[in-house]
């Protein structure tokens, strides 16, 4: 048996994202790239060795093949450890017959061995689909503190987008008094980020419960919170006020990546105290050519530009050739802008091409109806021909063939 | 073909004085190079892209950042149960003093020779920036049967003490080998990478310690050069020596040019190097760069202009910096105004200072200075 542990964190990273359409094709959504070198679960991964804990199961299920490459044995996050480190938990038989991961609930409930292995006094279970840099173990000390039974970190989020989350009611102590799922006239601006810390025992016994009950969903936010607060445990919000972003849609991605070229904005990445540890590419540096122009955005080894590049980001290994134009755009690995090319307002995903002189995205202020604009994308590997104009808020998954 | 049957021996600290300026802290495999590089890192990426998993990096002195830099080798992926990679630095001050040469190393490491099981031993040192595929050499050697395979180039040769030069025969046979000779016209010089059998090396090397041998250009190489079979082989792509810092500058200089870096990082033979997790690098708005090398965790919200930009490295806004090469951690405050400037690591150019070399006699800052 492994040492006790004080704390371990599950990582729920089983997700299809089904929101980012293409993009999470053939990955599932914490294996989404992110902020020109990252992908969405370095961020937690790194919040858990950066806080001291080094024992993080990481429970997989919606197309895993990439994501159980991407962590491997957890090197680049020094959570290659001859104590603790990563697990991949994919859902498996057992004697009583198999079954996949129903709900987060279930999915820590089919891994409760795997936690008693270690006999922590506290699990962290965590989200594999948000952009934030925490101390969890700040959010521990503060659970041990109020003697509680589980820690819901929250957010004060703008008041008009409140009914998208899962608000929560906090009394002067910090204690939760109340939750709201998503309701249409918000009443709390509290919104719960996916991050909770529970004192194991009480956790276990909730999920042996919430298994044992045919009515539920076995889900954390609709099922075993809203019974542990019906129970009267004692349940704290833990307050955070740094940078936090789900990245559930195309749009919130998009937005999420140009935020780190808002001076405004609070996420460094720059902090070597607290690094976001990620696989890096054996990629030399990247080059701008004479004939370049870049401007307020972020670029990253083995790029190759000579064209025009203004507030975007570019991942490892993209080319843009002479002539091309990127603006506002997210650009992944290996993707070629060709000569010409135009790209704006789009996330042009991994080893896409965009041949010379086609158009991706269009301009808000260029729309007709600026009501229907969105962001273009086009997903990975696929060939965008010659002189093709892909709209606004088009999802491209295959090849367009263009003119001559 | 694979090379697992290879021993590698990387000599850290061979021909230092000829760059005494950014070996004054550092041997000449730790010299940061091209953006995120060590000179090193292009000999283990060498070898371990051809299959070698055994590779010894001898050393003299001045080894902290080298050291540091190897770690238990894993960016090449050298960590490893069986074999992998082998820091040999002194075994104590006299083993300290006696590695001046590559002879004399060799006789210290004799032990660690006779250790290993491969069949074959590749020696190189540091002062060459190169990447090209072992394997070419290997067959070559094996096709020729070869007692030594040497790599070498033509061209005009460096100024380096105790280079060989070579005049071969047709089929690339080495027929007579000159040592350091005065010659301006092009002619066949040594890279130093020299392959042959590992148990003919261990013949040489007893040999040469019972007979007081120093020199392995002079006392194995010229003396022999009618009994051993010695072969020349030239290797194609990105092979340049480093003698001088005047050459570190201007074959830093050559990356700028596409057809270089393509030979240098080709994509079936990636260079690794160790990892230091910085973000992209970041341009603000107003910057204006061009024709330059830019490594992730640069900051760039002024001028940059026929550039070498390491990892970290900070331009301010109105700084001006050309035709320069600016290491890790380097700092341009605001305003500055560098150009033919190498700044060593984290390097601090406080607001508004001009500093000017020439492209024929780039300055050079050392290691942590504030100007």
């Amino acid at each position: 048996m492994p040492r006790k542990q004080e704390c371990i964190a599950m990582l729920l990273a089983g997700g299809q994202g089904s929101r980012l359409g293409i993009l999470t094709k053939n990955i599932a959504k914490p294996a989404v790239p992110y902020g020109g070198k990252y992908r969405i679960i370095d961020f937690p991964l790194s919040n858990c060795v950066n806080s001291g804990i080094y024992t993080v199961g990481v429970l997989t299920q919606y197309q895993p093949l990439e994501l159980n490459d991407y962590i491997g044995n957890g090197q680049p996050w020094d959570l290659d450890r001859a104590e603790g480190g990563v697990h991949i938990l994919p859902p498996y038989q057992q004697i009583k017959g198999s079954e996949w991961y129903k709900g987060t609930a279930n999915a820590i409930y089919q891994n409760i061995h795997f936690i008693d292995r270690y006999s922590p006094d506290y699990v962290a279970i965590l989200s594999g689909d948000h952009i934030y840099k925490m101390d969890y173990d700040k959010m521990l000390s503060y659970h041990k503190e109020k003697n509680a039974d589980c820690t819901i970190a929250c957010i004060e989020v703008p008041w008009e987008e409140a009914s998208r989350f899962g608000l929560m009611f906090v009394d002067s102590e910090g204690r939760i008094t109340d939750f709201e799922e998503k309701p249409k006239n918000p009443r709390s601006n509290k919104a719960s980020m996916g991050v909770y810390i529970f004192t194991w025992s009480k956790l276990r016994q909730y999920l042996i419960d919430d298994e044992a009950d045919p009515n539920s969903s076995n889900d954390f936010g609709k099922d075993v919170i809203p019974k542990m607060h019906r129970a009267g445990e004692r349940m704290y919000a833990y307050e955070f006020d740094g940078y936090w972003k789900d990245v559930g849609t195309i749009d919130s991605l998009w937005e999420a990546n140009l935020d780190l070229l808002n001076p405004q904005i609070n996420i460094d990445l720059d902090d070597a105290s607290w690094k976001i540890y990620s696989r890096n590419a054996a990629a030399p540096p990247h080059y701008i050519s004479a004939d370049s122009k870049v401007e307020n955005s972020l670029v990253s080894a083995g790029c190759e530009i000579e064209g025009e590049i203004d507030y975007s980001v570019l991942f490892s290994n993209v080319t843009v050739e002479k002539g091309a134009c990127v603006k506002y755009s997210i650009i992944m690995p290996g993707a070629v802008i060709k000569e010409g090319a135009v790209v704006q307002y789009s996330i042009v995903a991994e080893n896409a091409v965009i041949e010379s002189g086609a158009v991706v995205g269009e301009k808000p202020e260029s729309m007709k109806d600026p009501s229907a604009w969105g962001v273009a994308v086009v997903g990975a590997g696929v060939t965008i021909g010659k002189g093709v104009t892909v709209p606004s808020k088009a999802m491209i998954d295959k090849d367009m063939k263009g003119g001559n | 073909m694979r090379a697992r049957n290879i021993l590698g021996i990387i000599f850290a600290n061979m021909y230092d004085d000829c760059l005494h300026e950014l070996t004054a802290l550092r041997t000449m495999a730790s010299v940061p190079f091209g953006g995120r590089y060590r000179l090193i890192d292009f000999h283990l990426s060498n070898m371990v892209n051809c299959g070698i998993d055994k590779v010894g990096v001898v050393t003299k002195g001045n080894y902290r950042s080298l050291m540091d830099h190897l770690g238990n080798g894993r960016p090449w992926d050298l960590a490893r149960k069986r074999d992998g990679l082998f820091l040999l630095p002194p075994f104590n001050a006299d083993s300290s003093r006696s590695r001046s040469s590559r002879l004399e190393a060799l006789i210290d490491l004799l032990p660690f020779i006779e250790s290993a099981d491969d069949e074959f031993v590749i020696l190189t040192d540091c002062n060459v920036v190169c990447s090209f595929d072992y394997s070419g050499l290997i067959d070559f050697h094996k096709n020729t049967g070869a007692d030594i395979t040497v790599c070498c180039k033509r061209g005009i040769r460096p100024n380096l003490n105790d280079l060989m030069t070579f005049e071969t025969d047709s089929d690339c046979r080495v027929t007579k080998i000159a040592v350091s000779p005065k010659l301006t016209e092009e002619c066949l010089y040594s890279l130093n990478i020299v392959l042959l059998r590992k148990p003919f090396l261990e013949r040489l090397i007893a040999e040469a310690k019972s007979l007081n041998y120093r020199s392995f250009t002079r006392d194995i190489m010229q003396s022999n050069v009618e009994k051993f079979k010695i072969y020349a082989y030239e290797p194609e792509g990105f092979i340049r020596t480093i003698d001088s810092l005047k050459s570190y500058y201007d074959i830093s200089m050559e990356l700028l040019k596409r057809e270089n870096r393509k030979e240098l990082f080709s994509a079936d033979r990636p260079v690794f190097t160790k990892v230091r997790d910085d973000m992209p690098a970041i341009y603000g708005i107003n910057c204006k760069a061009k024709n330059s090398l830019i490594a992730d965790g640069c900051h760039i919200e002024g001028e940059v202009e026929n550039c070498m930009l390491f990892r970290g490295a900070r331009v301010g806004k109105n700084a001006v910096v050309k035709n320069s090469i600016l290491m890790q951690g380097t700092i341009v405050s605001e305003g500055a105004h560098l150009n033919c400037v190498i700044t060593d690591k984290n390097v601090t150019v406080t607001h508004g200072k001009n500093i000017s070399g020439a492209e024929s006699f780039p300055i050079y800052i050392s290691k942590g200075i504030r100007v």
